[in-house]
Protein backbone atom coordinates (compact mmCIF):
# COMPACT_ATOMS: atom_id res chain seq x y z
CA UNK A 1 0.00 0.00 0.00
CA UNK A 2 1.42 3.29 -0.92
CA UNK A 3 2.51 5.29 2.82
CA UNK A 4 2.58 8.91 2.34
CA UNK A 5 4.48 9.05 5.69
CA UNK A 6 7.51 8.21 3.65
CA UNK A 7 6.41 11.45 1.26
CA UNK A 8 6.24 13.54 4.25
CA UNK A 9 9.08 12.05 6.41
CA UNK A 10 11.19 12.69 3.33
CA UNK A 11 10.21 16.51 3.22
CA UNK A 12 10.97 16.49 7.17
CA UNK A 13 14.73 15.17 6.54
CA UNK A 14 15.10 17.86 3.54
CA UNK A 15 13.87 20.63 6.05
CA UNK A 16 15.79 20.13 9.00
CA UNK A 17 19.01 19.23 6.51
CA UNK A 18 19.53 23.32 6.47
CA UNK A 19 17.01 24.43 9.23
CA UNK A 20 16.76 24.86 12.99
CA UNK A 21 14.31 22.76 14.87
CA UNK A 22 11.68 25.27 15.48
CA UNK A 23 12.19 26.38 11.81
CA UNK A 24 11.26 23.02 10.55
CA UNK A 25 7.50 22.75 12.12
CA UNK A 26 7.03 26.07 11.30
CA UNK A 27 7.19 25.22 8.01
CA UNK A 28 5.58 22.26 7.75
CA UNK A 29 2.84 23.89 9.98
CA UNK A 30 2.18 26.53 6.94
CA UNK A 31 2.32 23.42 4.59
CA UNK A 32 -0.47 21.33 6.22
CA UNK A 33 -2.49 24.80 6.25
CA UNK A 34 -1.93 25.71 2.65
CA UNK A 35 -2.62 22.17 1.63
CA UNK A 36 -5.46 21.77 4.32
CA UNK A 37 -7.06 25.60 2.86
CA UNK A 38 -6.89 24.48 -0.90
CA UNK A 39 -7.96 20.63 -0.08
CA UNK A 40 -11.32 22.71 1.88
CA UNK A 41 -11.72 24.73 -1.30
CA UNK A 42 -11.28 22.98 -3.95
CA UNK A 43 -13.64 20.20 -2.05
CA UNK A 44 -16.34 22.84 -1.50
CA UNK A 45 -15.87 23.82 -5.54
CA UNK A 46 -16.68 20.25 -6.38
CA UNK A 47 -19.46 20.02 -4.17
CA UNK A 48 -21.09 22.76 -5.00
CA UNK A 49 -20.94 22.02 -9.23
CA UNK A 50 -21.54 18.04 -7.76
CA UNK A 51 -24.88 18.41 -5.96
CA UNK A 52 -25.75 21.22 -9.09
CA UNK A 53 -25.58 18.42 -11.66
CA UNK A 54 -27.20 15.82 -9.12
CA UNK A 55 -30.52 17.89 -8.34
CA UNK A 56 -30.37 18.88 -12.33
CA UNK A 57 -30.09 15.00 -13.35
CA UNK A 58 -33.27 13.86 -10.28
CA UNK A 59 -35.09 16.93 -12.28
CA UNK A 60 -34.49 15.74 -16.17
CA UNK A 61 -32.56 19.14 -16.55
CA UNK A 62 -29.13 19.23 -17.62
CA UNK A 63 -27.43 21.44 -14.95
CA UNK A 64 -24.59 24.10 -15.46
CA UNK A 65 -22.71 23.60 -18.62
CA UNK A 66 -21.45 27.06 -20.69
CA UNK A 67 -18.52 27.93 -18.27
CA UNK A 68 -15.58 25.48 -19.14
CA UNK A 69 -15.97 21.84 -20.40
CA UNK A 70 -19.23 20.46 -18.62
CA UNK A 71 -19.50 23.62 -16.45
CA UNK A 72 -16.98 22.61 -14.43
CA UNK A 73 -15.31 25.96 -14.19
CA UNK A 74 -18.94 27.00 -13.14
CA UNK A 75 -18.81 27.48 -9.54
CA UNK A 76 -15.35 29.30 -9.83
CA UNK A 77 -17.05 31.85 -11.74
CA UNK A 78 -19.79 31.85 -8.98
CA UNK A 79 -16.75 31.93 -6.44
CA UNK A 80 -15.29 35.51 -8.07
CA UNK A 81 -18.25 36.56 -8.22
CA UNK A 82 -19.58 36.16 -4.80
CA UNK A 83 -16.20 37.37 -3.64
CA UNK A 84 -17.09 41.20 -5.40
CA UNK A 85 -20.32 41.45 -4.54
CA UNK A 86 -21.45 44.51 -1.99
CA UNK A 87 -20.46 43.41 1.90
CA UNK A 88 -23.67 45.85 3.26
CA UNK A 89 -23.62 47.18 6.63
CA UNK A 90 -26.89 46.59 8.38
CA UNK A 91 -28.11 49.02 11.19
CA UNK A 92 -29.63 47.33 13.82
CA UNK A 93 -27.14 44.12 14.06
CA UNK A 94 -25.36 43.68 17.29
CA UNK A 95 -21.93 43.83 14.55
CA UNK A 96 -19.57 41.65 16.87
CA UNK A 97 -21.54 38.37 17.25
CA UNK A 98 -22.29 39.14 13.28
CA UNK A 99 -18.89 39.11 12.00
CA UNK A 100 -17.69 36.47 14.59
CA UNK A 101 -20.30 33.56 13.58
CA UNK A 102 -18.76 32.67 10.07
CA UNK A 103 -15.38 32.40 11.88
CA UNK A 104 -17.22 29.89 14.47
CA UNK A 105 -18.57 27.91 11.74
CA UNK A 106 -15.75 27.57 9.21
CA UNK A 107 -13.14 26.98 11.88
CA UNK A 108 -15.31 24.01 13.53
CA UNK A 109 -15.81 22.35 10.11
CA UNK A 110 -11.75 22.94 9.07
CA UNK A 111 -11.23 21.07 12.44
CA UNK A 112 -13.53 18.15 11.74
CA UNK A 113 -12.28 18.45 7.79
CA UNK A 114 -8.34 17.80 9.44
CA UNK A 115 -9.38 14.54 11.78
CA UNK A 116 -10.23 12.82 8.14
CA UNK A 117 -7.90 10.11 7.24
CA UNK A 118 -7.11 10.41 3.59
CA UNK A 119 -4.90 8.62 3.02
CA UNK A 120 -1.92 5.84 5.15
CA UNK A 121 -0.04 8.81 6.91
CA UNK A 122 -1.56 11.22 4.94
CA UNK A 123 -4.07 12.43 7.74
CA UNK A 124 -3.72 16.09 10.07
CA UNK A 125 -4.88 15.59 13.40
CA UNK A 126 -4.57 12.13 15.10
CA UNK A 127 -5.14 12.82 18.48
CA UNK A 128 -5.58 8.92 20.57
CA UNK A 129 -9.24 9.66 20.78
CA UNK A 130 -9.55 11.13 17.16
CA UNK A 131 -13.22 10.26 16.76
CA UNK A 132 -14.04 12.05 19.80
CA UNK A 133 -12.73 15.29 19.12
CA UNK A 134 -13.84 15.59 15.60
CA UNK A 135 -17.44 14.88 16.91
CA UNK A 136 -16.78 17.97 19.63
CA UNK A 137 -15.23 20.16 17.50
CA UNK A 138 -18.08 19.79 14.97
CA UNK A 139 -20.64 20.83 17.27
CA UNK A 140 -18.96 24.37 17.74
CA UNK A 141 -20.85 25.06 13.94
CA UNK A 142 -24.02 25.27 15.89
CA UNK A 143 -22.93 27.84 17.52
CA UNK A 144 -22.02 29.90 15.40
CA UNK A 145 -25.83 29.18 13.46
CA UNK A 146 -27.20 30.42 16.62
CA UNK A 147 -24.80 33.37 16.85
CA UNK A 148 -25.68 34.44 13.04
CA UNK A 149 -29.69 34.25 13.54
CA UNK A 150 -29.61 35.98 16.94
CA UNK A 151 -27.21 38.95 15.49
CA UNK A 152 -28.48 39.57 12.65
CA UNK A 153 -32.01 41.02 14.78
CA UNK A 154 -34.54 39.69 12.49
CA UNK A 155 -37.53 37.74 13.30
CA UNK A 156 -36.72 34.97 10.17
CA UNK A 157 -33.21 34.79 11.02
CA UNK A 158 -34.44 34.28 15.03
CA UNK A 159 -36.63 31.37 14.22
CA UNK A 160 -34.32 29.76 11.62
CA UNK A 161 -31.53 29.89 14.30
CA UNK A 162 -33.42 28.31 17.17
CA UNK A 163 -35.03 25.47 14.39
CA UNK A 164 -31.58 24.96 13.88
CA UNK A 165 -30.31 24.64 17.27
CA UNK A 166 -32.76 22.50 18.15
CA UNK A 167 -32.76 19.99 15.29
CA UNK A 168 -28.54 19.92 15.57
CA UNK A 169 -28.42 19.25 19.07
CA UNK A 170 -30.85 16.50 18.91
CA UNK A 171 -29.22 14.89 16.48
CA UNK A 172 -25.85 14.95 17.47
CA UNK A 173 -26.97 12.27 20.05
CA UNK A 174 -28.28 9.86 17.28
CA UNK A 175 -24.74 10.77 15.89
CA UNK A 176 -22.54 10.30 19.01
CA UNK A 177 -24.52 7.18 20.01
CA UNK A 178 -23.51 5.72 16.51
CA UNK A 179 -20.02 6.28 16.75
CA UNK A 180 -20.32 4.96 20.16
CA UNK A 181 -21.83 1.68 19.03
CA UNK A 182 -19.07 1.53 15.69
CA UNK A 183 -16.20 2.87 18.88
CA UNK A 184 -17.00 -0.54 21.43
CA UNK A 185 -16.76 -2.62 18.11
CA UNK A 186 -13.38 -1.08 16.68
CA UNK A 187 -12.30 -1.30 20.65
CA UNK A 188 -10.58 2.20 19.82
CA UNK A 189 -11.00 6.16 19.17
CA UNK A 190 -8.19 6.76 17.26
CA UNK A 191 -9.07 7.36 13.44
CA UNK A 192 -6.26 5.69 12.09
CA UNK A 193 -6.71 2.68 14.50
CA UNK A 194 -10.35 2.22 13.24
CA UNK A 195 -9.02 2.46 9.95
CA UNK A 196 -6.73 -0.60 11.07
CA UNK A 197 -9.35 -2.50 12.47
CA UNK A 198 -11.30 -2.79 9.13
CA UNK A 199 -8.05 -4.24 7.47
CA UNK A 200 -9.73 -7.18 6.90
CA UNK A 201 -13.06 -6.40 6.50
CA UNK A 202 -15.10 -3.06 6.38
CA UNK A 203 -17.41 -3.06 9.66
CA UNK A 204 -20.23 -2.79 7.72
CA UNK A 205 -19.95 -6.56 6.81
CA UNK A 206 -18.65 -7.38 9.84
CA UNK A 207 -20.78 -5.88 12.33
CA UNK A 208 -23.40 -8.24 11.77
CA UNK A 209 -27.13 -6.53 12.01
CA UNK A 210 -25.77 -3.72 14.49
CA UNK A 211 -23.44 -2.39 12.49
CA UNK A 212 -25.92 -2.26 9.67
CA UNK A 213 -28.63 -0.38 11.93
CA UNK A 214 -26.05 2.13 12.88
CA UNK A 215 -25.17 3.07 9.55
CA UNK A 216 -28.77 3.75 8.67
CA UNK A 217 -29.14 5.81 11.81
CA UNK A 218 -26.11 7.49 11.26
CA UNK A 219 -27.13 8.86 7.70
CA UNK A 220 -30.58 9.58 8.90
CA UNK A 221 -28.87 12.03 11.50
CA UNK A 222 -25.74 12.82 9.53
CA UNK A 223 -28.81 14.48 6.92
CA UNK A 224 -30.07 16.32 9.85
CA UNK A 225 -27.37 17.85 11.14
CA UNK A 226 -26.03 19.51 7.87
CA UNK A 227 -29.75 21.08 7.52
CA UNK A 228 -29.91 19.54 3.94
CA UNK A 229 -32.88 17.53 2.62
CA UNK A 230 -35.95 16.51 4.51
CA UNK A 231 -34.46 18.17 7.64
CA UNK A 232 -33.87 21.45 5.82
CA UNK A 233 -36.55 23.54 7.77
CA UNK A 234 -34.14 25.84 9.79
CA UNK A 235 -33.84 27.10 5.73
CA UNK A 236 -36.80 26.36 4.13
CA UNK A 237 -37.15 28.96 1.47
CA UNK A 238 -40.80 29.34 1.23
CA UNK A 239 -41.35 30.39 5.07
CA UNK A 240 -37.94 31.66 5.86
CA UNK A 241 -36.87 33.72 3.36
CA UNK A 242 -33.13 31.89 4.16
CA UNK A 243 -33.02 30.98 7.59
CA UNK A 244 -30.36 32.01 9.87
CA UNK A 245 -28.18 33.38 7.17
CA UNK A 246 -31.09 35.79 5.57
CA UNK A 247 -28.76 39.17 6.49
CA UNK A 248 -25.97 38.19 5.35
CA UNK A 249 -24.53 39.34 1.50
CA UNK A 250 -21.67 38.88 -0.40
CA UNK A 251 -18.83 36.69 0.92
CA UNK A 252 -20.28 36.64 4.31
CA UNK A 253 -23.24 34.52 3.03
CA UNK A 254 -20.23 32.27 1.10
CA UNK A 255 -19.08 31.15 4.20
CA UNK A 256 -21.83 29.66 5.76
CA UNK A 257 -22.72 28.27 2.18
CA UNK A 258 -19.47 26.54 1.91
CA UNK A 259 -19.31 25.27 5.79
CA UNK A 260 -22.57 23.83 4.78
CA UNK A 261 -20.99 21.73 2.04
CA UNK A 262 -17.87 20.57 3.86
CA UNK A 263 -20.04 19.56 6.64
CA UNK A 264 -21.97 17.18 3.82
CA UNK A 265 -18.33 16.06 2.51
CA UNK A 266 -17.26 15.61 6.55
CA UNK A 267 -20.48 13.59 7.64
CA UNK A 268 -20.15 11.28 4.38
CA UNK A 269 -16.11 10.86 5.09
CA UNK A 270 -17.24 10.03 8.99
CA UNK A 271 -19.84 7.47 7.21
CA UNK A 272 -17.23 6.44 5.24
CA UNK A 273 -14.91 5.94 8.06
CA UNK A 274 -16.69 4.57 10.42
CA UNK A 275 -18.41 1.65 8.28
CA UNK A 276 -16.72 1.65 5.22
CA UNK A 277 -12.62 1.24 6.62
CA UNK A 278 -12.28 5.00 5.75
CA UNK A 279 -9.12 4.67 3.07
CA UNK A 280 -8.88 0.88 3.36
CA UNK A 281 -9.83 -0.84 0.26
CA UNK A 282 -11.98 -3.04 -0.57
CA UNK A 283 -10.79 -6.36 1.15
CA UNK A 284 -12.49 -9.83 1.18
CA UNK A 285 -10.85 -12.41 3.83
CA UNK A 286 -9.92 -15.34 1.63
CA UNK A 287 -8.97 -13.72 -1.49
CA UNK A 288 -5.87 -12.99 -1.96
CA UNK A 289 -5.28 -11.92 -5.06
CA UNK A 290 -8.14 -9.70 -5.02
CA UNK A 291 -6.78 -7.96 -2.37
CA UNK A 292 -3.30 -7.64 -3.88
CA UNK A 293 -5.43 -6.10 -6.67
CA UNK A 294 -7.53 -3.28 -4.53
CA UNK A 295 -4.14 -2.59 -2.92
CA UNK A 296 -2.77 -1.04 -5.99
CA UNK A 297 -5.41 1.99 -5.92
CA UNK A 298 -4.20 4.10 -3.35
CA UNK A 299 -6.18 5.17 -0.77
CA UNK A 300 -6.78 9.02 -1.28
CA UNK A 301 -9.04 7.64 -4.11
CA UNK A 302 -11.09 5.16 -2.07
CA UNK A 303 -11.56 7.99 0.65
CA UNK A 304 -12.44 10.23 -1.38
CA UNK A 305 -14.56 8.06 -3.34
CA UNK A 306 -16.73 6.52 -0.85
CA UNK A 307 -16.87 10.00 0.59
CA UNK A 308 -18.26 11.09 -2.99
CA UNK A 309 -20.96 8.10 -3.27
CA UNK A 310 -21.99 8.30 -0.02
CA UNK A 311 -22.67 12.43 -0.75
CA UNK A 312 -24.65 11.04 -3.18
CA UNK A 313 -27.02 9.17 -1.09
CA UNK A 314 -27.39 12.43 0.97
CA UNK A 315 -28.20 14.57 -1.85
CA UNK A 316 -30.48 12.07 -3.34
CA UNK A 317 -32.55 11.80 -0.09
CA UNK A 318 -33.03 15.51 -0.57
CA UNK A 319 -34.58 15.15 -3.88
CA UNK A 320 -36.82 12.22 -2.72
CA UNK A 321 -38.37 13.12 0.54
CA UNK A 322 -40.65 16.00 1.27
CA UNK A 323 -39.61 18.58 4.34
CA UNK A 324 -40.14 17.65 7.76
CA UNK A 325 -42.28 20.07 10.38
CA UNK A 326 -40.85 20.68 13.50
CA UNK A 327 -42.96 18.69 15.91
CA UNK A 328 -41.88 15.40 13.36
CA UNK A 329 -38.47 16.25 13.27
CA UNK A 330 -38.05 16.15 16.62
CA UNK A 331 -40.39 13.42 17.44
CA UNK A 332 -38.57 11.35 14.92
CA UNK A 333 -35.12 12.43 16.41
CA UNK A 334 -36.36 11.65 20.78
CA UNK A 335 -38.99 9.05 19.92
CA UNK A 336 -37.81 6.62 17.28
CA UNK A 337 -34.23 7.01 16.21
CA UNK A 338 -32.84 7.56 20.22
CA UNK A 339 -34.43 4.75 21.97
CA UNK A 340 -33.51 2.53 18.84
CA UNK A 341 -30.27 3.91 19.08
CA UNK A 342 -29.68 2.84 22.45
CA UNK A 343 -31.22 -0.68 22.45
CA UNK A 344 -28.85 -0.74 19.56
CA UNK A 345 -26.21 -0.35 21.59
CA UNK A 346 -26.74 -3.09 23.69
CA UNK A 347 -27.31 -5.47 21.25
CA UNK A 348 -23.78 -4.80 19.51
CA UNK A 349 -22.59 -5.39 22.78
CA UNK A 350 -24.21 -8.55 22.61
CA UNK A 351 -22.52 -9.27 19.33
CA UNK A 352 -19.28 -8.68 20.65
CA UNK A 353 -19.47 -10.29 23.39
CA UNK A 354 -20.76 -13.47 21.97
CA UNK A 355 -18.17 -13.00 19.23
CA UNK A 356 -21.02 -13.49 16.41
CA UNK A 357 -19.04 -10.77 14.36
CA UNK A 358 -16.60 -10.72 11.66
CA UNK A 359 -13.01 -10.59 11.61
CA UNK A 360 -11.68 -7.39 13.15
CA UNK A 361 -8.50 -6.62 13.70
CA UNK A 362 -7.52 -6.40 17.57
CA UNK A 363 -5.82 -3.02 18.32
CA UNK A 364 -2.72 -3.45 20.38
CA UNK B 1 0.98 -1.18 9.02
CA UNK B 2 -1.01 2.13 9.52
CA UNK B 3 1.67 4.76 9.41
CA UNK B 4 2.44 7.86 12.00
CA UNK B 5 1.09 11.74 12.28
CA UNK B 6 1.95 13.65 8.88
CA UNK B 7 5.52 14.68 9.18
CA UNK B 8 5.91 13.06 11.96
CA UNK B 9 5.23 15.62 14.32
CA UNK B 10 4.55 13.89 17.40
CA UNK B 11 2.47 16.78 19.42
CA UNK B 12 -0.86 16.63 17.94
CA UNK B 13 -1.93 19.96 20.00
CA UNK B 14 0.49 22.08 17.25
CA UNK B 15 -1.42 20.52 14.48
CA UNK B 16 -4.88 21.44 16.08
CA UNK B 17 -3.66 24.45 16.44
CA UNK B 18 -2.64 24.82 12.82
CA UNK B 19 -5.53 23.78 11.57
CA UNK B 20 -7.76 26.08 14.18
CA UNK B 21 -5.88 29.09 12.30
CA UNK B 22 -6.04 27.84 8.68
CA UNK B 23 -10.06 28.18 9.24
CA UNK B 24 -9.45 31.48 10.64
CA UNK B 25 -7.18 32.73 7.95
CA UNK B 26 -9.70 31.31 5.51
CA UNK B 27 -12.21 33.50 6.33
CA UNK B 28 -9.74 36.98 7.46
CA UNK B 29 -8.29 36.53 3.78
CA UNK B 30 -11.44 36.58 1.85
CA UNK B 31 -13.35 39.34 4.12
CA UNK B 32 -9.75 40.94 3.33
CA UNK B 33 -10.27 40.11 -0.57
CA UNK B 34 -13.96 40.64 -0.19
CA UNK B 35 -13.98 44.60 1.20
CA UNK B 36 -10.77 45.38 -1.42
CA UNK B 37 -12.24 44.64 -4.49
CA UNK B 38 -16.01 44.83 -3.50
CA UNK B 39 -18.15 48.10 -4.42
CA UNK B 40 -19.58 49.77 -1.45
CA UNK B 41 -22.41 52.61 -1.93
CA UNK B 42 -24.94 53.56 0.34
CA UNK B 43 -28.67 53.63 0.90
CA UNK B 44 -30.52 54.52 4.04
CA UNK B 45 -33.24 51.41 3.18
CA UNK B 46 -30.13 48.98 2.39
CA UNK B 47 -29.96 49.11 6.58
CA UNK B 48 -32.96 47.95 7.05
CA UNK B 49 -33.68 44.30 7.88
CA UNK B 50 -35.06 42.20 5.31
CA UNK B 51 -38.21 41.22 6.17
CA UNK B 52 -41.34 41.99 4.33
CA UNK B 53 -40.75 45.32 2.70
CA UNK B 54 -42.68 47.20 5.30
CA UNK B 55 -40.18 48.72 8.18
CA UNK B 56 -39.66 46.50 10.94
CA UNK B 57 -41.94 46.79 14.03
CA UNK B 58 -40.01 45.75 17.41
CA UNK B 59 -36.41 44.46 18.55
CA UNK B 60 -36.14 40.95 17.15
CA UNK B 61 -33.80 40.07 20.09
CA UNK B 62 -36.46 38.75 22.19
CA UNK B 63 -37.90 35.91 24.09
CA UNK B 64 -39.10 32.55 21.81
CA UNK B 65 -41.18 29.74 22.66
CA UNK B 66 -39.95 27.40 26.21
CA UNK B 67 -39.93 23.98 23.79
CA UNK B 68 -36.57 25.27 22.84
CA UNK B 69 -35.42 25.24 25.99
CA UNK B 70 -37.10 21.61 27.08
CA UNK B 71 -35.12 19.96 24.48
CA UNK B 72 -31.97 21.81 25.10
CA UNK B 73 -32.26 20.54 28.40
CA UNK B 74 -32.69 16.91 27.34
CA UNK B 75 -30.22 17.49 25.04
CA UNK B 76 -27.35 18.36 28.18
CA UNK B 77 -28.57 14.68 30.14
CA UNK B 78 -27.75 12.62 26.97
CA UNK B 79 -24.73 14.47 25.61
CA UNK B 80 -23.21 13.86 29.33
CA UNK B 81 -24.23 10.32 29.22
CA UNK B 82 -22.41 9.85 25.66
CA UNK B 83 -19.26 11.54 27.31
CA UNK B 84 -19.47 8.76 30.16
CA UNK B 85 -20.35 5.92 27.71
CA UNK B 86 -17.24 6.37 25.33
CA UNK B 87 -14.66 5.51 27.88
CA UNK B 88 -16.45 2.13 28.37
CA UNK B 89 -17.29 1.76 24.66
CA UNK B 90 -13.10 1.57 24.07
CA UNK B 91 -12.46 -1.32 27.05
CA UNK B 92 -15.75 -3.21 26.20
CA UNK B 93 -13.49 -6.24 24.56
CA UNK B 94 -11.54 -6.40 27.55
CA UNK B 95 -14.74 -6.40 30.15
CA UNK B 96 -16.50 -9.18 28.36
CA UNK B 97 -20.40 -10.09 30.02
CA UNK B 98 -19.56 -7.77 33.27
CA UNK B 99 -19.11 -4.64 31.11
CA UNK B 100 -22.76 -5.67 29.63
CA UNK B 101 -24.74 -5.82 32.90
CA UNK B 102 -22.91 -2.86 34.08
CA UNK B 103 -23.82 -0.68 31.07
CA UNK B 104 -27.68 -2.44 30.88
CA UNK B 105 -28.20 -0.80 34.40
CA UNK B 106 -26.69 2.45 33.27
CA UNK B 107 -28.60 2.83 29.89
CA UNK B 108 -31.58 0.92 31.91
CA UNK B 109 -31.87 4.26 33.95
CA UNK B 110 -31.21 6.43 31.42
CA UNK B 111 -34.26 5.16 29.40
CA UNK B 112 -36.31 5.37 32.77
CA UNK B 113 -35.58 8.86 32.23
CA UNK B 114 -36.25 9.39 28.73
CA UNK B 115 -39.98 7.38 29.30
CA UNK B 116 -40.32 9.85 32.73
CA UNK B 117 -39.79 12.95 29.90
CA UNK B 118 -42.31 11.05 27.02
CA UNK B 119 -44.91 10.17 29.62
CA UNK B 120 -44.69 13.94 30.75
CA UNK B 121 -45.26 15.31 27.43
CA UNK B 122 -41.82 16.90 26.84
CA UNK B 123 -41.02 15.52 23.70
CA UNK B 124 -44.95 16.52 22.42
CA UNK B 125 -44.01 19.83 20.43
CA UNK B 126 -46.19 22.70 21.47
Amino acid sequence: MLDFSNITGWIHDLLASFMAPWLVVLTECVLIGVGLLLAYSLLALFYIYFERKVCAAFQCRLGPNRVGPFGLLQSIADMFKILIKELISLKHTDKFLFALAPYLVIAASMLAFAVLPWGNGLQVIDFNIGIFFLIAVSSIGVLGILLAGWSSNNKFTLIGALRSGAQMVSYELSIGLSVITMVAFAGTMSVPGIVAAQSECWFIFSGHIPAIIAFIIYMIAGTAETNRGPFDLPEAESELTAGYHTEYSGIHFGFFYLAEYLNLFIVAGVASLLFFGGWMPLHIPGWEGFNDVMNYIPGPIWFIGKAVALSFVIIWFKWTFPRLRIDQLLALEWKYLLPINLFNLILMVLVIVYGLHGPVVPVQ
Amino acid sequence: MVSLAIFGIENNSILAVTALLTGIALVALAMLIAKLIGPRSFNPQKGEAYECGIPTRGNSMTRFSVGYYLYAILFLMFDVEAIFLFPWAVRVRDLGSAGLISIAVFLGFLILGLAYAWRKGALSWK
